[in-house]
Formats: structure tokens, sequence, C-alpha cells
């Protein structure tokens, strides 16, 4: 290159670069266009849409808004005020006002956040009238939920200030606003809260606002949130909630037909109008660190048992499914069932029928252990290798919908265990087990685990001889489809006839005398159950129940556990067939059975297990 | 010579003076919308900086008469004495200065303040044309070069001991000048392999281009050893030669940047090379000046319709960051066209200076544009987001009396310089 060129070359040259950066930043990749919140030449105020009701399945509503006032602060505008004056206005101490101030700046000097939520109306009315002397800060007006009655807060769930770590996910959230953090207020948070409106407001050099900014051509309307009927019927509901008074454990209520959850209940259980207003945060913090009862657990969708005996419904179709039995096959039963040459290979059996043979249905309402640990050895021996037979158990178990997520619209959720080969070649590297190794999984212990509404579905399924709709919790929104998941129907892989000898099986459970469940028959309604003691590491046996009714016609499925509740037919039996008669016939015949429930307590049993559990710390 | 008496404006280049008084206007108007604070006061207003502005452009018009009014051989003749005053003016500095954010580069005067550095860059330039012009002159000898560098070196040192080492990096503009007047070619080279190692040793840390400075070694002497063997046997030393003074120049590199340098300085580039990035403290002005100028889209937002400048969202944007104003308010339309402007003028004075007959006007007109074009570069470079935080003015554009007449000084020798190209010395 000649030396004269070099100057004016790099000229060009440098000049282009320019040009095509402007291009790149202006042309290209302009996103800065739209008026942002850090522009203080436009102010942009948000129009919050009314949240959705909630209504049960009835019509009875359950989760209405409330006016609540909050102070919001823009830091930037705030000028030097009397602080003594403000801070015995809003009830609160120098220092907490200081922490405030230096919170919100440290968010946004320029974003309004909220300086003290959820002011009383009679404190908003009076303070509305000095706020003008205090820049910087001013009013904004919320809705706030209210419960009228006080019931299912698992169900229905809470709202709560969006944090900062979610701010940053999803832009459409500022500090100080809503969001559903449990329940249905979660799983249909978009629904329920609408969208809010924008208004942008062009300010001039002094701040006085002057008008919408640019003909408001960026400015929304806010959409109106959509209510919800909920699947749960609350007077079942709240009747659960009272028989399970002092105990602990989860219901959970199914309408086979339809798999809609009638009933779900966790206790213990808390007022949700806790979860409401200034002491919110308070009552939150005490029922979260409630580490012994657990409050905050949804026992009904979270707490993980051994199923027991219920399972036994299980192992009986399996082994039917796959031939190894029929109606027809028989074993003897001399009080247990000896699965290897040991002395202490022997499961122990309460069916107390003393060798005379056992069939199918004298099996299930016997609950005779013998019976199913023979015929789950059978399923599981009847393919050569015990890997393969685990596989076809498993499979067929699993489409039951045990051992993983419903894939509903519940905010939490546990899989639970079914375990299948893997699991055990894993346990046993070198292939040492065999189905009498797995033999507890016959009778719902060993490794299985499951959730109080899995079992409930299950029995929705048995029920519906082999079909089930996905459980779900929200029967209508308002111009809205319900989502396709739930109204699909899945099949499980066992056969519809094989369906029928197990629910005579059931059925017989409340007719028969010797049914484990006889205590609780109820006059005039054909109940199907399924009593079950769940056995656990943890102390005292759980008392399990599992039921349908009526017999032909299946409107209701459910499933009860009652932790440390002994065994089943002791509580959750009762608990079960009194939820069945209110839901059924909307009243008891048996109103001495319903005292004892409202009034029997577990508490000592717990507080022994926590005085055990601390002296084995000690 | 008659006419050139009676007229000042004799032969003067019309175009340049056009391209200046453009420049002059559209800069006035984007200082005006960026320091406009209410409505309605009148333009000529000591309190306001648009009208203090405007009284620094008035007072030019006389500075230009008095430029024109001296012959072109005054400028050749005095140009030491010039520089010397210039040099005593910066010495000045530390005695009398009068220090304004941070920085020892004002005397005050009263109602306003004067910046010597705007006119060493004048008072060089005329030195280093001086010199060069000199039929003696040199630049393939060493100790040629060595004068011409002291030259550019003190009134480089002085502003950067005041401390302003933005406003001294100009004076390395001077090399694009003495290369075109016969400094031997790897100078310039030396320069762009300094600044490309400099670079990669920042962004991609000492260890790997170490390790790639060696590898690009490495292969030019198998190429040199197999292809070229004659030229490998003659420039073998020099091959090794320039490797090892780059692996030092990388590890001082290393070293100053993390013990040399201030921490702020360290931010600047870091925010540039994208390593971190903190829009609220450190990187604030950059990403404040980027997103003004990107949002003022392909059109602009018009004339005092920036809600960014009006505003005052951009530090300093009437001074350092003038040119976000024309972003934002003008667009990408009117941006381009800036910088056209800006192009068209530098290529104009240096198709001026090559048809000039003396050698010393052709110097000088180089060093102006070079001198125009350093500003030009680091000033938007830095503004757009290209360049590190550097805080040197864009010329005409920016706010500032001593920067203005500095520039005008500058351009207006030159003019005058031109007008006496058919005139005989």
């Amino acid at each position: 290159m000649k030396r004269t060129g070099l100057l004016s070359f790099i000229i060009i040259f440098i000049g282009l670069i320019f040009i095509i950066r402007l291009f790149y930043l202006q042309v290209v990749n302009n996103t800065y266009n739209k008026p942002t919140v850090n522009n203080s030449a436009v102010k942009i105020v948000y129009d919050y849409p009314e949240r959705g009701y909630i209504y049960d399945r009835n019509g009875v509503l359950l989760v209405a808004n409330q006016l609540s006032y909050d102070i919001m602060v823009i830091p930037r505008e705030v000028k030097p005020l009397d602080t003594i004056e403000f801070c015995t206005l809003l009830k609160i101490s120098k220092k907490d006002f200081i922490k405030k101030i230096l919170k919100a700046r440290r968010y946004s000097t320029r974003i309004p956040s909220t300086f003290l939520a959820q002011l009383s109306k009679n404190d908003f009315a009076y303070l509305q009238e000095k706020m003008h002397k205090f820049d910087g800060f001013y009013i904004q007006k919320r809705l706030l939920r209210e419960y009228p009655i006080n019931t299912a807060p698992n169900v229905l769930g809470y709202i709560s200030e969006v944090n900062e770590s979610l701010i940053k996910k999803n832009p459409y959230y500022q500090l100080g606003e809503l969001i559903g953090t449990a329940g249905v207020e979660k799983t249909y948070e978009n629904t329920l809260r609408g969208t809010k409106g924008v208004k942008h407001i062009q300010r001039d050099r002094f701040n006085k606002e002057i008008g919408s900014y640019k003909n408001g051509i960026y400015d929304t309307l806010p959409i109106p949130g959509k209510d919800l009927t909920l699947t749960i019927d609350i007077k079942l509901q709240q009747y659960g909630e009272a028989l399970m008074t002092n105990k602990r454990g989860g219901i959970v209520a199914i309408e086979p037909s339809s798999g809609e959850i009638l009933a779900m209940i966790s206790t213990p259980t808390y007022n949700p109008n806790l979860m409401v207003g200034r002491e919110r945060s308070k009552n939150f913090t005490k029922l979260y660190l409630d580490t012994i009862n657990r409050p905050l657990l949804d026992r009904g969708l979270q707490a993980q048992y051994p199923p027991g005996s219920p399972f036994k419904v299980i192992s009986a179709l399996v082994a039917l499914q796959e031939n190894v039995i029929d109606t027809n096959t028989a074993i003897k039963c001399y009080g247990g069932y000896r699965y290897g040459s040991r002395k202490e290979a022997f499961m122990k059996c309460h069916c107390e029928t003393h060798g005379s043979p056992v069939k199918l249905n004298k099996a299930i309402y016997r609950s005779c252990n013998s019976y199913f640990s023979n015929a789950y050895r059978k399923t599981i021996e009847k393919y050569p290798t015990p890997s393969e037979g685990m596989k076809v158990w498993n499979t067929n178990v699993k489409s039951f919908g045990l051992g993983n997520f419903l894939n509903n619209d519940l905010s939490v959720g546990q899989k639970g265990l079914i375990p299948d080969e893997n699991f055990y070649n894993k346990y046993y590297p070198n292939g040492g087990w065999r189905a009498v190794t797995t033999i507890s999984n016959a009778i719902g212990q060993g490794e299985i685990l499951t959730t109080p509404i899995q079992l409930a579905n299950m029995t929705a399924i048995v029920a519906n001889k082999g079909v089930f709709y996905t459980p779900h919790i929200v029967k209508k929104i308002k111009d809205k489809e319900l989502d396709t998941r739930f109204t699909t129907l899945k099949k499980t892989t066992i056969n519809k006839e094989h369906f029928e000898p197990v629910i005579e099986g059931l059925f017989n459970v409340f007719e028969k005398p010797h049914g484990t469940a006889s205590w609780s028959k109820v006059k005039g309604l054909e109940i199907c159950g399924k009593t079950g003691t769940s056995e656990n590491s943890h102390g005292q046996d759980h008392s399990v129940f599992i039921a349908f009714a009526p017999k032909g016609n299946p409107q209701i499925a459910i499933a009860v556990f009652v932790e440390n509740g002994y065994w089943g037919s002791r509580w959750a039996g009762p608990i079960a067939s009194l939820m069945i008669e209110k839901y059924l016939n909307g009243k008891t015949v048996r109103p001495w059975e319903e005292k004892r429930m409202f009034e029997g307590s577990l508490q000592e049993e717990y507080d022994k297990q926590l005085k055990e559990k601390s002296t084995i710390e000690n | 010579m008659r006419i050139r008496k009676t007229n000042i404006f004799y032969g003067i280049d019309w175009i340049l003076i056009l391209i200046y008084f453009l420049l002059i206007f559209i800069g006035w108007i984007n200082i005006y919308s960026a320091t406009i604070t209410e409505t309605k006061i009148s333009l000529v207003n000591f309190s306001t900086e648009y009208g203090k502005q405007l009284i620094w452009i008035g007072l030019s018009f006389p500075l230009i008469l008095i430029i024109l009014l001296f012959e072109a051989k005054f400028y050749e003749k005095f140009a030491s004495i010039l520089y010397l005053i210039s040099l005593t003016s910066l010495v000045g500095l530390f005695i009398l200065g009068k220090n304004i954010n941070g920085a020892t580069s004002w005397y005050d005067l009263g109602g306003f303040s004067i910046q010597p550095s705007e006119f060493a860059k004048a008072a060089t330039a005329l030195a280093i044309a001086k010199l060069v012009s000199d039929k003696q002159f040199n630049l393939k000898k060493w100790n040629t070069q060595i004068q011409a560098f002291l030259i550019l070196f003190f009134p480089a040192f002085l502003i950067t001991l005041q401390p302003d080492p933005g406003s001294a990096l100009v004076y390395f503009a001077f090399i694009f000048v003495l290369y075109r007047e016969g400094l031997p070619i790897y100078y310039v080279s030396i320069g762009f392999i300094a600044i490309i190692l400099f670079i990669t040793t920042l962004y991609f840390g000492y260890f790997y281009t170490l390790i790639s400075s060696f590898a690009l070694f490495f292969i030019i002497v198998v190429y040199f050893n197999f292809y070229r063997k004659k030229a490998f046997k003659k420039g073998w030393l020099k091959i090794i030669g320039i490797y090892i003074i780059s692996v030092l120049f990388i590890i001082s590199v290393n070293f100053v940047f993390n013990h040399v340098f201030e921490q702020r300085h360290r931010d600047r580039f870091d925010i540039l090379l994208g390593k971190t990035q903190d829009i609220k403290n450190i990187g604030y002005n950059t990403n404040q000046s980027v997103i003004t100028i990107a949002s003022g889209g392909l059109t602009g937002k018009g004339f005092l319709d920036g809600e960014r400048t009006q505003g005052d969202f951009v530090p300093e944007q009437q001074t350092d960051y003038i040119f976000t104003t024309v972003g934002e308010e003008w667009g990408f339309v009117g941006s381009v066209a800036v910088i056209f402007l800006f192009i068209f003028f530098l290529l104009r004075i240096i198709h001026i200076a090559e048809r000039q007959k003396s050698k010393f006007s052709r110097v000088y007109g180089y060093s102006i544009a070079a001198i125009f074009f350093t500003h030009f570069t680091i000033n938007i470079g830095m503004v757009i987001g290209l360049l590190p935080t550097i805080g040197i003015p864009l010329p005409f554009f920016s706010y500032g009396g001593s920067g203005l007449w500095g520039f005008t000084v500058l351009l207006f020798i030159f003019i005058r310089l031109d007008a006496n190209r058919s005139y005989e010395w």
C-alpha cells in the first residue's frame, strides 16, 4: 500500500465499522424502544385485575377477595420527612423504617417497591389524610384473599409476595406483587390471576405527570382472572376433617366415573385465613417450623406409606391376568406362609382359617397373607428368571398409576415406589434374589410405597373395572375447556373380567360375618373395601382403608390413612365408611361411630413417639 | 499577491469551512437538547450550558479572523516558539492549575476556565511540521526519529501527569503523519502487533496468548525453513527477535494490567471485553449510552423528544457522550449522517494536505487529520461501546470552550496555510 493512502483507508474502515455497529444497535437489535420501568420520564402504573374466585363443586364460595392497602415507596423521590410522625402513623419503629427504606433502595431507586404491606381499612382511612406530606410514598390498593369457610387449606393453597429469584425468572412480576405459592392458587395461577393492565404516564422534567405517554399506544387493559370451580365437595371435605380431629393422616376421595377429587384431607390442618394479612409471615413461620405436626405437608399427596393389605387387590389382579391363579385356586393356611427352609423364613397370617382351603374370595375378605404370597410367588416364578418376572409384575402394577406422579393439577406430589428388577439387581448385584426375597411386596409391605391419592385412584380403577381418568381438582374454568389429560380415558393392563371376582371379595369384607370390616357395615349401602395395617419403621402401625360404593354403580372411591392408628378397622375403616355414608346418603345411621371418630385422639401415641425419639437422640 | 493583501479570505477552502459550520451547528443543537432544563429561556443565557456554548461559538469568529490575518509564514517561523509557549503553559498548570474532576488541566480565568492541552495539539502539530519539513530531515535515520518522538513525548508526558491520559493518547496519532513522511513501516507494524497482543492478552489471559503466540512462531519458522530458505537464512534473527519481544510484551501487559493499572482502569477493559457486567456501577455509563443510542431506532425520536436525553440518564451527555443525543433523537439516519460528515471532513483535509507544495503545510494538514481522526474514533467508539471509557471530546460537538477553540485553531491554521498554497514562500 502506498504511504499516502494508509490514513484515508483507516478512516473509511473505522467509519464503516461504526456504521455497522450503529446499524446493529439501532436497527437490528432494537429492543430498547419500548418504555421501561427504568425510565423516569415515563411512569408506569399497573392496574391489577381482580383475582378469580374459587367455588366447590356445588357452587359454594370457598375463596373470595378483600381489599387491602399497601404503602409504596419510590426511594429517589423521597424528600426529608418527619420520620417520627410517619413511623407512629404506620406503627413501626424507626429502625424498621430505615431497614425498609434501605431494602427498597437496594432493589431500585426508581421502581416503586412495597414499603409496608396490607394495612387494615382503619389504618388506611387515617393515613390517607396525611399521605400528601410524605413525598415518594403513596398508597396502592390491592386485593387480598378471603376464605369464608375455614377449611381445606391444603387444597386451596395461598398466595404470597413474589421473591426476587422468581422476578428474575418471570419478568411479569414486580417486587411486592402476589403470586399463588401452594394448592390450586399455584397450579392455576395464570388462570386466577388474569393479566395486569399497564398505563404509561409521561412526566416532564419536574416529575409532573403531563398525560399518557405517546397517546397510550403501549397501554394495556387489565384482563380479569377467571373463576374456578373445584371438584371438591366442601361438605364432605369438612366432615372428613372433623373425623380426623386429633389424628394425623390423609384422606382422598375420588369420583370413579370422572376422576374428580371429591375430598382431599390432610391433618393436622390449619385455618387458611392465617395466610392473609399483616400477621401472615408470623403465622407462616409458625406453621413452617412445626416439624412435629408438619401442617404444611399435604399428607394426602406427599406422605408415602407402605400401603399394606389393600395392595393385595393388585396382587390378586396381576396373578389373575398372568393366569397363575383362577377363582378356584385354593391354598391352605396354617397361620402363616413359609417361604424358605430357615426357621425365621415365615410370614405370619391372621386369617384364622386353620388349614381349610382358602379361595380368592375368602382370601380377600379374610386378608390372608399366605394366599397372596403364594399368588405373588407364582407370578414372578412364571418367568424363567426373577428379573423377567419382576419386570412383568412392575409393568402391571404401574399401569394403576402407582410408583409415579399422576400428572395432575395439584401443586405437590410424590412418586411413591414400585420396585422393578433394576432396583433389586442393585441391592443384590450378584443376582442373589428370587421371588421369595421380595415376598413382602405381595402384601403391600417390603419396598412398596404409595401416597393416599395413588391408593384412592387405584380404588377408583377397581371400581371402574380397569379404566380411569387422571384424578384432578378443577371441574370447570369459566370460558375455558378442561385440560385433555383429564378427559381422556386411561387403561390398565388387566382385563375387565378379572375385576369381578376381586370386587366380590371386597364386597364380602363388609358383608361376611368374618369380613375384616364387618363392624363398619352400613345398612342399605353396598360398600366394597379393604382394610390395611401398614407396618412401618417409625413406630406404631398405620391404619389404612380403601373403599368404594355403591357396588353396582360406584360414585365414590376413597383411601384413608391414619398415622399410627394401629390397624385398619380401628380408625381408617370407620372413617371411610362414614364418609361414604355422608356423601351418598347425606347423613349417618351410626351416630355412635361418628362420635367415637370425632372424639377419638391419637395424640397420646404421637407424644409417646416423640418421647421415644428424643430418648434415642439423647 | 495584491489580492491576498486586501482580502484575508482569498484562496481559503470554502468546502472545509462549510463542513466546519455544519458540524458546529449540529453539535450545538444537540448540546441544546441535552442540557435544556426549563422551557422558554432565551438562547443567549450565561447560566445555561447551551447559552455558554453559543457565546464560545460567537467568540470563535474573531478568533478565526485573527488566525487568518497572520501570514502563513508566521506559523512556520514561530512554530518552535508556539510549541515552547504551549509546553510552558502545560508546566504552569502544576503551579496555577485548577483541579476539576480529579485532573489539574485548567486555568481558572475568573468567569471561565481554559484547558491548555487543547491548544497544545496545534502547537505540537506545528512543531512536528516544522521539524519534518526541514530539508536535512530524514525519518530513516534513528537520530531524527528520536527528535520527532521527543517533540511528541513532552506534551504527552505533561498531559499524562495531570492526569489526563485520554488526551495524551491523541499524540499517538502522529505515527500516521511520520509514516506518511517516511518512517519505516515496522513502527506501524509494531504498533499494530502491540494492540493485538494487548487485547488478546486481556481477553484470553497471558497463558493462552503465550501458547498461541508460540504456535504461530513455530508455524512461521517452519514455513520459512521449507519454502523460503534464503529469506530464512537472512532473517531468522529478526523473527526470533520479534518473537522474544512479543513474549516480553505479553508478560509485561499482564503485569501492567494487574499491578500498575488501577481498579477503575481494569474495570473499563473488563466491561468492554464482556468479562464483567455491572450496569449499576462501573458499567453504568457505557450501558446507558448504548441503550440510549439503540433506543433511537432507525429514524430517531425527534428533536427534544428523546426521553432518555431529557431525563438526564447519560452522565456527561453534553460533553463526552454528546453523540448519544444524536443517536437517540436523530436515530440511525442522523448518526450515519454525522459519521459521513466527519469522514468527508477528514478525507477533505487529507486531500487538501496532499495538494500542498510546501512540505510544512502538508505535514501540518496530515497532523490535524490524524488528531481529528483519533478524537473521532476514540469518542464515538467509546459511546457505542466498542472501546473502553476514555474521556476525550468529539470535535465541534462536545460542550466546552477550550475544546471548541482548540479545534478551531487547529483547523483554521491549516486553512490559512492552504490559502497560501499557490503563493510563494
